[in-house]
């Protein structure tokens, strides 16, 4: 578990905007009735509810969205036909010509809000597993989710059916073997070790599986399925953005209204029960909510794996705290997949590269660059 | 089984000491003995001890399955001994040797010695083991920081982050070149198969050495499973116990994967599978973790020569379709798995 960034002596927080101007006692006197917030946090109430707040995880927040906003506008403007941000930004308002129209509303933008929304589902996935297994190299594939997507979809390519059936096939994998972990990991009741050594141990039948295929399958084929295997999102299209979307509509308030419960999850399950977590259910809603968004993006845009594991982990160092912040994962993994896919657009001349590479050449120097930078420890 | 293992006492450690060790021997006869052409112990024995030139069951064992063995036994110490030290290391039941970025350094110049044109399976070992140390020497460097030692997160997130990137440069190398995917497909799996004396000789020195420094680290383990503050406080020396644990993970789970290719599977789970039977204490954990280690490989590989006969099954794959059931089982039936 994490310190938090305490710095002894510092002064506390101020209430927020209820009680705008009434100094919060200094911890150690605390006035009864007076919410207290934990140093570099601010107390937010509306009406019954209230919370506390990091400025640092605001101002986090809002640079990523800016700058996911502007990388997204500069792409939909590039290629082999140029269009200017600010005609861009007309287009998606209403305006524009006709040639534009069809450009930026047919071709580009679903390609980059597939990219957007992929990372925004991986992100929140993935800082949902690493919470709930207490454990940072925890992704959704622990979970069986990946795996069992790759080898629906690679089964499929390898025995030579359409393409078209490979995201209903990754789909169902991931699905099929998500169900398969829980039911394996369960004896009265999911501990959450156990869990992530069963994931681990399917997980390991699956990549078998997957190998077993490549190993027997023509070269053509298996050429397809290893570019299938690193995720793409070229060649998106409409029919893609909205299921995806919808998901997300689902999925995203869902993973938001877990995250007091995540926060005593992090306790082991006694303190966590004593906090009033009922445990089981908090687990089920917990994980079908990571198997869900994971395997949404995976049925979209194949296993982007990297961005589960790397982007909670920036975000955490980022924002401070004891846990991945959900909604500023959500912000930089729709910042990092959609940057990723320009550079894996615009780095060769000749060719795409597949956006999953391009993900971990930007994400992995960068969480290396932080661990090395910050010297502090921040587990889970 | 019912034995609570929290509470097993060293007659009941040497019990299971001896028991890995017999289920070795075993398995090694098996090796020996089994394969397209089925031989009896007794001209297994003889071929071993009183070689006779003309007989067909002397050039079997002494020419191809005894090399293959040797190596079977080798890379299974190394890669369960390894998965413990990993496993102890980084306080993370998801560790596995390649954390350290050993397969993705491995892998990486294998593919680039692949499209340089080394052509022999054996041509590539060199390649694979400075891929390995490269890479591992990155992820020890990061991870220690400016702190003066790696902490078990820094370790793990480091060699995470390296590995993906170095997998991205693999795959990146791969998609462009249908040929060397060809071959590099056959390598990634892992096997035994068609590995030559000459690669159990090349190999034995690094992993001797590894798996002493293992066992001179499994003291200072348990320590440091306490807590670095309280490792210190018992008087290791904490830096000293990271770098003799890493460079003796480094040295075993690189020469296997330099051997055999990645065999992630073996390092991740056996240790799981020996902690429930000797509890986590190292001095026992390791050596066990060693012997099983060595056994369900050669036990995996002879079923592959087995089940799809006259042709083989790739020892990796079969590995994972036998042990993982085996282990979903354990941690099923197990009331409480053995934690970190």
């Amino acid at each position: 578990m994490t310190k938090a960034p305490a710095t002894p002596g510092a002064p506390v927080a101020p209430a927020g905007s209820v009680t705008p101007g009434v100094p919060v006692a200094p911890t150690g006197s605390v006035t009864p009735g007076v919410p207290v917030a934990p140093a570099g946090r601010r107390v937010v109430q509306a009406g019954p509810f209230s919370g506390t707040v990091s400025p640092r995880a605001v101002a986090v927040g809002a640079a990523g969205l800016v700058a996911a906003l502007a990388i997204a506008v500069f792409s939909i403007g590039h290629g082999s036909f140029t269009i200017a941000p600010g005609d861009v930004v007309q287009v998606l308002f209403g305006g524009g010509t006709p040639a534009q129209k069809l450009i930026v509303l047919d071709l580009r933008l679903p390609r980059i809000l597939v990219a957007l929304l992929v990372g925004a589902a991986l992100a929140v996935s993935g800082a949902l597993t690493q919470t709930f297994a207490r454990n940072p190299l925890a992704s959704p594939d622990v979970l069986g989710v990946t795996h069992g997507a790759s080898l629906g979809a690679v089964a499929v390519i390898v025995l030579g059916y359409s393409s078209s059936a490979v995201p209903f096939a990754a789909l169902a994998g991931a699905l099929v073997t998500a169900v398969l972990v829980y039911v394996l990991a369960w004896r009265r009741g999911i501990d959450g070790f156990r869990l992530v050594l069963v994931g681990i141990g399917v997980g390991e039948i699956l990549t078998a599986g997957i190998s077993w295929f490549l190993v027997r399958a023509e070269i053509v084929d298996a050429t397809r399925a290893t570019i299938w295997l690193n995720g793409s999102v070229a060649g998106a299209e409409w029919a893609q953005v909205r299921p995806l979307s919808l998901a997300l509509v689902v999925l995203l308030p869902l993973a938001a209204a877990t995250a007091f419960t995540l926060q005593a999850m992090q306790f082991d399950d006694d303190v966590a029960q004593a906090l009033g977590i009922r445990l089981q259910l908090a687990r089920l809603a917990v994980v079908l909510t990571a198997v869900a968004l994971a395997a949404a993006a995976v049925a979209a845009a194949g296993p982007i794996e990297f961005v589960a594991f790397v982007v909670p982990q920036i975000a955490l160092r980022l924002c401070g705290g004891s846990r991945p912040p959900l909604v500023v994962s959500a912000i930089l993994g729709a910042l990092l997949v959609v940057a990723a896919d320009l550079a894996a657009r615009t780095v060769l001349p000749d060719r795409e590269l597949p956006v999953g590479l391009v993900t971990a050449i930007v994400g992995a120097p960068y969480l290396l660059w932080l661990l090395v930078r910050v010297n502090r420890r921040v587990s889970a | 089984m019912a034995v609570d293992v929290r509470l097993a006492g060293p007659s009941r450690r040497v019990w299971v000491l001896v028991t890995l060790l017999a289920a070795a021997a075993v398995a090694v006869v098996l090796s020996l003995a089994i394969g397209a052409q089925w031989l009896t112990p007794a001209a297994v024995w003889q071929a071993v001890t009183d070689p006779d030139p003309t007989a067909p069951a002397t050039a079997i064992v002494r020419e191809l399955r005894l090399p293959r063995t040797v190596l079977g036994v080798l890379v299974g110490l190394a890669l369960g001994a390894a998965g413990a030290l990993i496993q102890g290391h980084t306080r993370n039941p998801l560790a596995d040797p390649g954390l350290l970025g050993i397969s993705a350094g491995a892998s990486f110049a294998v593919v680039i010695g692949i499209q340089w044109g080394a052509a022999q399976l054996t041509g590539y070992i060199w390649f694979a083991f400075a891929g390995a140390l490269a890479a591992s020497v990155a992820v020890f460097g990061i991870a220690s920081g400016r702190r003066g030692g790696p902490t078990p997160v820094t370790l793990a997130l480091a060699g995470m982050a390296i590995s993906a990137l170095l997998a991205s440069f693999t795959q990146s190398l791969l998609l462009s070149d249908d040929a060397s995917l060809n071959v590099f497909r056959f390598w990634v799996v892992g096997s035994l198969s068609g590995r030559d004396a000459d690669v159990a000789v090349q190999v034995l020195p690094f992993i001797l050495l590894g798996l002493l420094l293992a066992f001179v680290n499994a003291p200072a383990l348990n320590a440091l499973g306490l807590g670095e503050d309280v490792a210190r406080a018992l008087g290791q020396r904490v830096t000293a116990a990271r770098v003799v644990g890493v460079t003796a993970i480094v040295l075993l789970a690189g020469a296997a994967t330099a051997a055999c290719g990645p065999i992630g599977f073996l390092g991740l789970i056996v240790p799981h599978v020996a902690r429930t039977f000797t509890g986590p204490d190292h001095r026992w954990l390791i050596p066990c973790s060693a012997l099983a280690g060595a056994t369900l490989l050669l036990l995996a590989d002879v079923l592959g020569r087995v089940v799809v006969s006259p042709g083989e099954l790739q020892t990796g794959i079969v590995l994972a379709a036998i042990g993982a059931p085996f282990f979903i089982a354990l941690v099923r039936r197990r009331q409480g798995v053995v934690k970190l």
